[in-house]
C-alpha cells in the first residue's frame, strides 16, 4: 500500500480509507489470539491450567519427593490440620505433597500420552488419507477394529499384559516407576482413533487441492508432499483434538489407577492416591476430595480450552 | 438394502477376526490361569503339567487361537503325557458358541457366568439410559430455547463441569453426601453397596432403592454430552427455513417445537444412542466397582485379575459384535427415519 500517502487528498471517503489501510493486517497468530481471548471460559482455563502446573512444579520447591513418599504408620488417616493442610493418607503419607508429585506425573502421562496418540494417529490417518486404495482400506479396517472394543476394557487387559515388563528407571536423580511409560504408551495406543478419522478426512480433500498438484509437478517427493505441504493444513484439527486428548488422558489414567492397575505406588498419581480411597469415604472423605478435586480441575479447564481452540482455529468463522 | 446388509456382515468378518486375534495375544500375558485353578492352595507340578496340556497351553499361539475360535474336537491330544495323542479335544470354539470353561466359577462355561451377571447389568444401564435421553432432551431443548441466556450459560458451565468429572469422583461425592452426611444428620440415607440388604432380601423396593447412586452417577457423567448434542442440532433445525415457514403460517408454538424441529432435530441423536447402546451391555467398570454392583463389568474386573481368559475373552467379543449389530441397526433406522437418506 505505497499508495496511501496520495490518496490522502482530503476528501473525505479517502479518510476514511487510509486510516483503514494503515493499520498492518493482522496475522494468523494475531487473528487465532484475538478470536481465543474474547473466549472468557478458555481464558480462565488457561490461568487455571497455569497455576495448577505451578503449584504441581513449584512445589518441588517447598517439600522433597522423599516427604510425599515417607510413611509414618503413625500418623495415619489425619483430617487436615496446620501441619498437613491436605490431613494424611492410609499409612501416613502427606497428601498435599503428595498432590504435588502426583500432579506432575497427572500431567506428563496427559501430555506424552497426547504425543503418543499424535504419533500413531497422524501418521495412520496421513498413510490411509494420502495413498487411499489397499492402504485405506486396511488402515481404515485396524482403526475399526480398534474402535469397536471399548477402550476402558481394553485399557486394562493392556495395562496387565504390560504391567511389570519395564523396571523402574531414573531421571533427574528421581527414580521413576516402570508403570508410568505403560500407562503412557496404551493410553496412546488406545485412544488414536478418533485422530486418525480426523486427519484422514483432512487428507482425503487436502490432496485434490491444485497446490499438491504443483508440487507433485515439480517433482516433490511423497514424504514431502505429506509433511510439508498437507500437514500444516491440518493442523487446526489436530491441535483441538490434541489439547482435548491431553484431558482424555488425564482421566483415563486416574480410571486405570483407580481400578489399581495403573502406576504403581510409591510413585503417586491423582488417580493412584485415589484407589481405595473409597474405603474410607465415611471417615476420611479428604482422601478423595483434594486429588480428586485437581483432576476436576485440570479436565475442566483442558476442555475450556479446547474449546476456545477448536473457535479460535476455526478456517471459516470469519469473526475478528 | 438387502444387498447393503448382507455387504456390512461380510465387512464385519474380517473386522471381528483382527479384534479376536490382537485380544487374544494380548490374553497371553494375562497371569497363571493355572494358579487360578489351583484355587487357595500353590498348584502341584504334576497338576501344573497336566493341566498345561489339558488346555492346550503346550501349543503354539496360533495352533491355541485356532482351537479358540474353532474348537479341537478334530484333533487327539495326549491327556495322559506318554507322548501319543489319544483322546479327541471336546471344545467346539466360539464360532460354534462355545467360550470354554470359566477357570474361576468351576463346572460353569464362560458363557453361563456371563449370562448370569448381564440382567444385573441391564437393570442398571437401561435406566440409566432412559433417564440419560429424557433429561438430555428436556435440558438440551430448554437451552437451545433460551440460547446465550443466563440458564444457558450456567447449563453450558454446569455441563463442562459434569463432562470433566471421572465418574468415580462424582460417584464417591454422592455416596459422601446422600450416605455418610445424610446418616449422620439423621436423615433417610441411601444405601452405597450391593443389589440389596441381605436381611431384606433381594425384593423389588430394596433392589430400586440400592439403585438410586450408581443411575446418579451414570446420568451426571453422560447428561452432560448428550444434552450439549441435543442442544446443538436443536439450535440447527430451529434455523431452517421451514420453521420460519411454521411460524409465519401461525402453527402453535408447542406443536413447532416438538413436531417440526425436534423431530428432525432426533435424527442425530438416534444415531448417538444407537452407538452408545451396545457399551449398556459392558456396563459401567468403575460404577459397579464403586457401588459392588454385581454386573458385567465387576465381572471382568474381577477375572481378569484372576486370569479368567475364556470369561474375559468372551465378555470381549460379545461387546465387539453387540458394537457391530448396533452400528448396523442404527443405519438401518436412520434411513427408515430419513427418507432423504439411501443406503447403497
Amino acid at each position: 500500500m505505497d499508495a496511501t500517502g496520495e490518496l490522502d487528498t482530503g476528501s473525505k471517503p479517502f479518510h476514511f480509507l487510509t486510516d483503514e489501510l494503515e493499520a498492518p493486517p493482522l496475522s494468523l497468530g494475531q487473528l487465532f489470539w484475538r478470536r481465543f481471548r474474547r473466549h472468557k471460559m478458555a481464558l480462565g482455563g488457561l490461568i487455571v491450567l497455569f497455576l495448577l502446573f505451578l503449584y504441581s512444579f513449584g512445589g518441588t520447591l517447598f517439600f522433597s519427593e522423599a516427604f510425599a513418599n515417607r510413611t509414618e504408620t503413625g500418623l495415619r488417616l489425619q483430617p487436615p490440620s496446620s501441619e498437613h493442610p491436605f490431613g494424611t493418607d492410609t499409612i501416613g503419607r502427606d497428601i498435599l505433597a503428595r498432590t504435588i508429585y502426583g500432579g506432575q506425573i497427572s500431567l506428563l502421562i496427559g501430555l506424552c500420552a497426547m504425543l503418543v496418540e499424535i504419533i500413531i494417529g497422524v501418521s495412520m490417518g496421513a498413510l490411509a488419507g494420502y495413498y487411499g486404495k489397499f492402504t485405506d482400506s486396511l488402515l481404515m479396517r485396524i482403526t475399526e477394529a480398534w474402535l469397536n472394543v471399548p477402550s476402558l476394557f481394553l485399557l486394562l487387559v493392556m495395562a496387565k499384559f504390560f504391567s511389570g515388563k519395564i523396571p523402574n528407571f531414573n531421571v533427574l536423580g528421581r527414580s521413576f516407576s516402570g508403570s508410568v511409560i505403560v500407562i503412557i504408551v496404551i493410553i496412546g495406543l488406545t485412544s488414536w482413533m478418533y485422530l486418525a478419522r480426523i486427519v484422514r478426512a483432512e487428507f482425503l480433500s487436502t490432496k485434490e487441492e491444485d497446490f499438491i498438484l504443483a508440487a507433485r509437478a515439480t517433482g516433490t517427493s511423497n514424504f514431502q508432499i505429506i509433511l510439508m505441504h498437507i500437514l500444516p493444513n491440518c493442523m487446526a484439527p489436530i491441535i483441538v483434538t490434541a489439547t482435548l486428548s491431553v484431558a482424555n488422558a488425564i482421566l483415563l489414567e486416574s480410571y486405570i489407577s483407580f481400578l489399581g492397575l495403573g502406576v504403581q505406588p510409591p510413585t503417586a498419581t491423582w488417580g493412584n492416591m485415589l484407589e481405595g480411597a473409597h474405603g474410607y469415604i465415611e471417615n476420611a472423605p479428604w482422601l478423595l476430595i483434594f486429588p480428586g478435586l485437581l483432576i476436576v480441575l485440570t479436565v475442566l479447564s483442558i476442555n475450556f480450552i479446547g474449546d476456545g481452540l477448536r473457535d479460535a482455529l476455526d478456517p471459516r468463522s470469519r469473526a475478528v | 438394502m438387502t444387498q447393503y446388509i448382507l455387504r456390512r456382515l461380510l465387512q464385519a468378518i474380517p473386522l471381528l477376526f483382527i479384534i479376536s486375534l490382537v485380544l487374544f495375544i494380548l490374553m497371553m500375558n494375562m497371569g497363571d490361569p493355572l494358579a487360578t485353578l489351583g484355587g487357595r492352595r500353590a498348584t502341584r507340578p504334576s497338576d501344573r503339567e497336566r493341566l498345561t496340556r489339558q488346555l492346550g497351553l503346550d501349543k503354539p499361539l496360533y495352533m491355541q487361537y485356532l482351537y479358540w475360535l474353532a474348537g479341537d474336537d478334530w484333533d487327539q491330544f495326549d491327556l495322559d503325557g506318554d507322548g501319543i495323542p489319544e483322546s479327541a479335544g471336546r471344545r467346539k470354539g466360539v464360532l460354534r458358541g462355545d467360550f470354554g470353561m470359566s477357570l474361576v466359577n468351576r463346572g460353569k462355561t464362560a458363557l453361563e457366568v456371563i449370562w448370569e451377571r448381564l440382567p444385573n447389568t441391564l437393570l442398571l444401564m437401561i435406566p440409566a439410559e432412559i433417564v440419560i435421553v429424557l433429561g438430555a432432551c428436556a435440558v438440551g431443548i430448554y437451552s437451545a430455547l433460551r440460547q446465550y441466556s443466563l440458564t444457558d450459560h450456567v447449563i453450558t458451565a454446569a455441563s463442562f463441569v459434569g463432562y470433566s468429572m471421572p465418574i468415580f469422583f462424582i460417584a464417591l461425592l454422592s455416596m459422601y453426601v446422600f450416605a455418610v452426611l445424610f446418616r449422620r444428620w439423621g436423615l433417610p440415607y441411601l444405601p452405597t453397596v450391593g443389589m440389596f440388604d441381605p436381611q431384606e432380601g433381594k425384593t423389588i423396593s430394596q433392589v430400586a432403592w440400592h439403585m438410586v447412586l450408581p443411575v446418579v452417577s451414570l446420568t451426571v457423567i453422560s447428561l452432560a454430552s448428550y444434552s450439549r448434542y441435543i442442544r446443538s442440532t436443536m439450535l440447527e433445525v430451529l434455523s431452517q427455513d421451514y420453521i420460519r415457514t411454521a411460524k409465519s403460517k401461525g402453527l402453535p408454538r408447542r406443536e413447532i417445537l416438538l413436531v417440526h424441529a425436534f423431530k428432525n432435530a432426533s435424527l442425530p441423536i438416534v444415531t448417538i444412542i444407537g452407538l452408545d447402546l451396545p457399551f449398556l451391555l459392558a456396563g459401567a467398570l468403575v460404577t459397579e466397582s464403586i457401588f459392588a454392583w454385581p454386573g458385567m463389568g465387576r465381572l471382568f474386573i474381577d477375572h481378569l485379575e484372576r486370569a479368567d481368559i475364556p470369561v474375559v475373552m468372551g465378555i470381549m467379543i460379545i461387546i465387539s459384535v453387540a458394537v457391530v449389530l448396533f452400528q448396523l441397526l442404527t443405519d438401518i433406522a436412520y434411513a427408515w427415519l430419513d427418507p432423504r437418506i439411501r443406503l447403497t
